[in-house]
């Protein structure tokens, strides 16, 4: 049996429906990126191996360059271009312009997109690795600077970005950075 | 990265009539190894089958007072779930030290368990690998083998399994069950990986053209004080050149239940069975952690750069068990 | 952005005020397009195809097969390729062979390019390129680097050094002798390198990642023999770069395929081949001794560093120069030394030589401390210079004794225990430790045009890049002083070749010469202006060259560099080997600070940078096949966010009067001496030294004592 190896497809993005044909081995990113122009989003590595091809699946963050687009038809795809509202940033893009929380700017439309699902998995009472007692309590433990870092983990930045990263996630969250050893005597 | 056709499955008999028919379909999940397998050429499908929308993606509670974790389930939503959160937190720990929080999103339970090993030679279709190209050599026993298998390995592969939710799994004696087109069959995790031996590109005794449906949890007291820790040479997002399950069941400072399994020493999770059977019974001291991680270990075969993992493991043995006994005596 | 002042006053006073990125917005949108991200008509799609084997002639390349492929519109190969030009003398001396895209059968290492697969999509490029089959005559291969190690030779100009060594050994009451080692490191920017190409009434149209337009564009028309103004190179925004992004092959490539196909044709690289084909930090192995009195004064300086090359071309990561501005000895001995083996070229990285020479040399100097019983801040301060230890020049501004003072201040240096291993946080054990930072301070000539608009804005056009740098909105604040307006109404045009002449961004040079360049040519506007008149409707421009004055200043002999002090805490569990940093603090001496929003970032990054090269990043290199293993980023660890503290940086005033600039270069300072102040601080710790980089788990754990191995 020959199969198919193209699809026709529709893709809701942003809000918008795209109907487009494309190669099975197209990934979402590709598809974003020389298909539909959607160039925000970031392809650093190619294998989930940087975060900087970070978008939000129906809501969750992904890594779009290891889901195929053909698999992603029927899922609302929000990428950096959706996620301010209309001309007012969202706070965690603004946080990061403010506090200069990026540098070449590669890896910052993953690093936003990442910013915002994590705000939303901590509120929801997800732990992580750097939660000391992962067991259900009646409260969400606070969202400390070691808890940004590792939930922000899985998007790299080169430039070294990652203090004032940091600092703009926890401005658009309206956190208190706590737990930092502080430099300064 | 090979041209391949595409179908969405809508149940699990459909998944398995598509699967069976045709060798070379491979079951997609959260495609988080699969596709960059395909991209490096490691993994050629002619199709895929996408198991997103299949009705395998709930934790339910067990009669017994066990968890039954459907296949599909998130990396993500597992780690959340309160049920294990409460009952093993150590399966939280794993799967949360794993990956990073985008992959997690995607990845599955299932797929978690069929992952490959991360070798650097086996990722390479430039070097030889007797798990990709079967009789072609292992170039990682006189390499580069740092991060590779002290327990179990063969002179035809030293991978490790890079998994860590899998660790946990194998502490608390998961069962992974399946359908095939002859019906359903489970089978131990302990089981669920085979020997290495000279076959290193068998890995798993699940039956051709089987799909993972569920892994069941058995009920487990001791795993309510449970911790897994992780080593690694990044803090996070990357894969463990050591890891630990353990869970204890301390009653008047003498061991009375005990879960140990470690995590990237050997081609699957290793449940140290040797080190619990020294345990069990015996005082809950630091001594009596480092003679059964010593039992444990016994077995280990070191490569010339990775002998210090046999360090490393017993250290994280008496470490985890010192910190779990003085919690329990709290 | 923010400003402090506004309108048309005299003295806006930009320059040493915070502003965030002229081009933030479109970086936080994903507006900002890179260079694979242009939309082209008719774009067709390069996939470049790497050697597998170390050494060897390709003995065939079956194209016919991929030819007829989906989809496949060209294999460009040694058999069919155009011709390329490759004796020329570019701007940084003679060019990489490499570039010399498919002119011969040889294959020098693995990951050597030996065709160009081009399709009408990305993924039936990949995969035609993917099925290409390329056979080869091997021969034996030596890709194994070591100190001393046969072939290793010292190129002229490598050494310096003055007093007699072994007399001065003789006289030292302390003597610390030992060998360090770094491995080899890959700069690893973000964006991998890509580049479009087209040919649009005869001039060729490159749109290129690259830190430099107009040395990329220079270097693409001498490799097809073309005139200079028949190439036009842009590169608006650029996703990292470190020292990477020169003319690379991927550029070259897409240019020859869109001669060839008289159609766009776009190269992006995978991660993969980034670890071939855009050069790397060589691996170092250094021998440092130094003899002193009991009271830590020098009289042995001995360092001395060897790398590797590829056997194609000579490039030195010359670490062993660090200590030459740095300490004052009696017998003062350098010395640089490099073996060609069958491994890719190495190229600058994040300060090249300084970085790696500077791990060596504060690391020996902190054993020193240790030796003599000194504290490692007033060891430092004791062998202070007052002029260039070598040159005996004076230095145009030296402010380090202050970074020293106000660093210790800050830090809580003052309280420190010196002794090691007796700290402790649970199963943490706890260190500080410090280290000294050089980096010389260099400029460029440059070309600026400067243009008064009749709306009374004006428009900087200058080929300078923002790699990251934020140098586009640093230009814009120097614009804004040199021409007495507020930063709104300069326009800054930068990373085009058309703009003129203008040093690439690397050496710490970038902005220093190009502000000189715009301050120039603003000047000399402000004059034209101030004659009065209405600006045309064309607007009145003005176009500068500092060639003679950089030239000028180089005729007045002094030392100059850039100083800095860096301090780290560690935390290090023995039991696993774990270290984690748990806080670092710089303090830089580097001239007058542009943006300080930007300059802390850019501080803090290379801080960032050191870490990374203390404890994570590493290239291993497989003997058997000569190829690297794990080439991609879950094999190739830089930091990840989790790994990296609070770190805060600083600076402290160091003015230098006779300077027409004022400003320093700080892209490099930050990592200088950072990984080496982690190294000093897990010794406090642990009292276990680490001389070997990265320190890894298992390195740590051998030192307790506990693991066997090597």
């Amino acid at each position: 049996m020959a199969l198919s190896t193209s699809s026709a497809i529709t893709l809701n993005i942003n809000g918008e429906k795209h109907a487009l044909p494309v190669d099975h081995r197209t990934t979402l990113l590709d598809a974003l990126r020389e298909r539909l122009d959607l160039t925000g989003t970031k392809k650093g590595c190619d294998q989930g191996q940087c975060g900087a091809c970070t978008v939000l699946l129906d809501g969750r963050r992904t890594v779009s360059c290891l889901q195929l687009a053909v698999a992603a038809e029927g899922r609302e795809i929000t990428t950096i271009e959706g996620v301010a509202d209309g001309e007012r940033l969202h706070p965690v893009q603004q946080a990061f312009l403010d506090l200069d929380g990026y540098q070449c700017g590669y890896c910052t439309p993953g690093q936003i997109c990442s910013a915002i699902a994590v705000i939303e998995e901590h509120a929801a009472g997800w732990p992580s690795a750097a939660t000391a007692d992962v067991r259900p309590g009646p409260e969400v433990p606070p969202l400390t600077a070691e808890e940004i870092r590792e939930r922000m983990s899985g998007n790299l930045c080169r430039c070294g970005a990652y203090v004032s990263i940091v600092q703009a996630v926890a401005r658009a969250a309206g956190a208190e950075v706590t737990g930092d050893a502080e430099v300064t005597a | 990265m090979r041209e391949f056709g595409y179908q969405r499955a809508h149940d699990v008999p459909g998944a398995l009539a598509v699967l069976g028919a045709d060798p070379e379909a491979r079951a997609l999940g959260g495609g988080t190894n699969l596709v960059d397998l395909m991209k490096a050429g490691v993994e050629r499908p002619a199709l895929l089958v996408d198991l997103r929308d299949l009705p395998l993606d709930r934790i339910e509670a067990t009669d017994d007072g066990g968890l039954r974790i459907g296949a599909t389930v998130s990396n993500s939503d597992l780690a959340a779930h309160p049920e294990v959160r409460r009952r093993y937190p150590a399966l939280t720990q794993a799967v949360l030290a794993g990956a990073s929080g985008q992959l997690r999103n995607m990845a599955t339970v299932g797929g978690n368990l069929l992952q490959r090993t991360r070798c650097g030679y086996f990722t390479d279709l430039s070097k030889p690998c007797n798990k990709r190209t079967p009789g072609s050599g292992c170039p990682a026993v006189e390499g580069e083998h740092r991060n590779h298998a002290i327990l179990g390995a063969s002179a035809h592969c030293v991978a490790v399994h890079p998994s860590d939710m899998g660790v946990a799994l194998a502490a608390f004696d998961a069962v992974v069950s399946y359908e095939t087109a002859d019906g359903p069959g489970e089978v131990p995790l302990a089981e669920f990986y085979l020997p290495v031996g000279d076959t290193p590109h068998q890995e798993t005794a699940l039956p051709p053209g089987a799909l993972i449906t569920a892994v069941t949890l058995p009920p487990a007291p001791v795993a309510a004080l449970s911790r897994y820790r992780k080593v690694r040479e990044r803090a996070s997002y990357a894969f463990a050149i050591g890891s630990a399950a353990a869970a204890l069941d301390v009653r008047d400072g003498v061991v009375h239940d005990v879960r140990l399994a470690f995590g990237a020493v050997a081609s699957r999770p290793w449940r140290a069975r040797e080190a619990e059977r020294v345990l069990i019974g015996g005082p809950a001291s630091a001594e009596a952690f480092g003679t059964a991680a010593d039992a444990e270990l016994a077995a280990a075969q070191a490569l010339p750069d990775n002998g210090y993992k046999v360090t490393l493991m017993r250290n994280l043995v008496v470490a985890l068990l010192t910190e779990l006994a003085e919690e329990a005596g709290r | 952005m923010t400003t402090t002042t506004t309108g048309s006053s005299a003295l806006t006073g930009a320059v040493g005020t915070a502003h965030t990125r002229v081009e933030g917005l479109a970086k936080v949108t994903g507006a900002a397009r890179y260079a694979g991200e242009i939309p082209f008509a008719e774009l067709a799609h390069g996939w470049l195809v790497l050697s597998t084997v170390a050494r060897g002639r390709i003995r065939s390349v079956a194209a016919d097969p991929v030819l007829a492929m989906p989809g496949v519109l060209t294999v460009l190969h040694h058999g069919n390729a155009p011709r390329v030009e490759g004796d020329y003398m570019g701007p940084l001396g003679p060019p990489d062979p490499v570039l010399q895209l498919f002119q011969h059968d040889r294959v020098p290492y693995v990951g050597w390019p030996v065709a160009l697969v081009v399709a009408e999509t990305s993924e039936q490029a990949r995969e035609a390129a993917e099925a290409l089959t390329v056979e080869y005559d091997t021969e034996p291969h030596d890709v194994a680097f070591s100190a001393g190690r046969s072939g290793m030779h010292t190129p002229e100009g490598s050494a310096a050094g003055k007093g007699d060594l072994a007399a001065a050994l003789a006289a030292s009451a302390v003597v610390v002798e030992a060998e360090y080692t770094t491995p080899e490191e890959h700069h690893s920017p973000m964006e991998p390198h890509g580049a479009t190409a087209h040919w649009d009434g005869g001039r060729l149209e490159v749109i290129d990642s690259n830190q430099g337009s107009r040395f990329v564009a220079d270097e693409l028309a001498k490799l097809f023999s073309l005139d200079a103004d028949a190439v036009r190179v842009r590169s608006e925004h650029i996703g990292g770069a470190f020292g990477s992004k020169g003319t690379r092959v991927h550029a070259v490539g897409a240019a020859m395929a869109a001669t060839v196909l008289h159609r766009p044709v776009r190269v992006v690289m995978t991660r993969r081949q980034m670890f071939t084909l855009t050069g790397y930090r060589s691996p170092t192995a250094q021998r440092v001794r130094l003899g002193a009195d009991p009271d830590g004064r020098l009289r042995v300086l001995d360092h001395q560093a060897d790398c590797q090359t590829s056997t194609v071309y000579e490039f030195m990561e010359r670490s062993a120069d660090f200590g030459r501005p740095l300490y004052d000895a009696d017998a003062h001995h350098t010395v640089n030394r490099v073996v060609p083996l069958d491994v890719p070229t190495p190229t600058y990285m994040r300060a090249p030589g300084e970085a790696p020479g500077s791990f060596a040399l504060e690391s020996a100097l902190d054993e020193l401390a240790e030796k003599c019983g000194v504290d490692p801040i007033a060891l430092r301060v004791r062998n202070e210079p007052v002029v260039g230890p070598l040159s005996g020049l004076p230095f145009s501004s030296r402010n380090l004794v202050a970074c020293y003072e106000e660093g210790a201040r800050r830090f809580g240096w003052a309280d420190r225990d010196p002794r090691p291993g007796i700290r402790r946080d649970g199963r943490w054990l706890l260190g500080t430790g410090m280290a000294a930072a050089t980096f010389p301070m260099l400029s460029a000539p440059s070309t600026a045009v400067v243009t008064a608009e009749a709306d009374g804005t004006f428009t900087v056009r200058i080929a300078a890049s923002d790699v990251g740098t934020g140098a586009r909105t640093a230009l814009t604040q120097v614009a804004a002083d040199a021409l007495e307006v507020s930063p709104e109404r300069i326009r800054m045009r930068i990373a085009d070749s058309s703009f003129g002449p203008a040093i690439l961004a690397g050496g710490s040079m970038g902005t220093r010469s190009w502000a000189w360049a715009i301050i120039t040519a603003a000047g000399e506007l402000r004059e034209r202006l101030a004659l009065g008149g209405a600006v045309p409707p064309e607007g009145i421009t003005v176009r500068s060259d500092t060639s003679a004055a950089v030239g000028a200043l180089a005729q007045t002999q002094k030392e100059r560099y850039t100083f800095g002090s860096q301090f780290a805490e560690v935390a290090v569990d023995v039991s696993t080997g774990e270290v984690r940093v748990r806080r670092m603090l710089g303090i830089f001496a580097a001239g007058r600070i542009v943006n300080p929003l930007t300059a802390r970032s850019q501080f803090i990054g290379g801080m960032t940078w050191g870490l990374s090269m203390a404890l994570h990043e590493e290239a291993t290199r497989d003997q058997a096949s000569g190829g690297h293993v794990g080439a991609d980023l879950a094999g190739y660890h830089f930091a990840a966010n989790a790994d990296v503290p609070h770190i805060e940086a600083d600076w402290v005033d160091d003015p230098d009067p006779d300077d027409p600039v004022g400003i320093k270069g700080i892209g490099e300072i930050g990592i200088v001496g950072a990984a080496a102040a982690i190294a000093n601080a897990v010794w406090h710790a642990t009292g276990a030294r680490q001389r070997h980089l990265p320190i890894r788990p298992d390195r740590v754990l051998r030192a307790a004592g506990g693991a066997p191995g090597a």
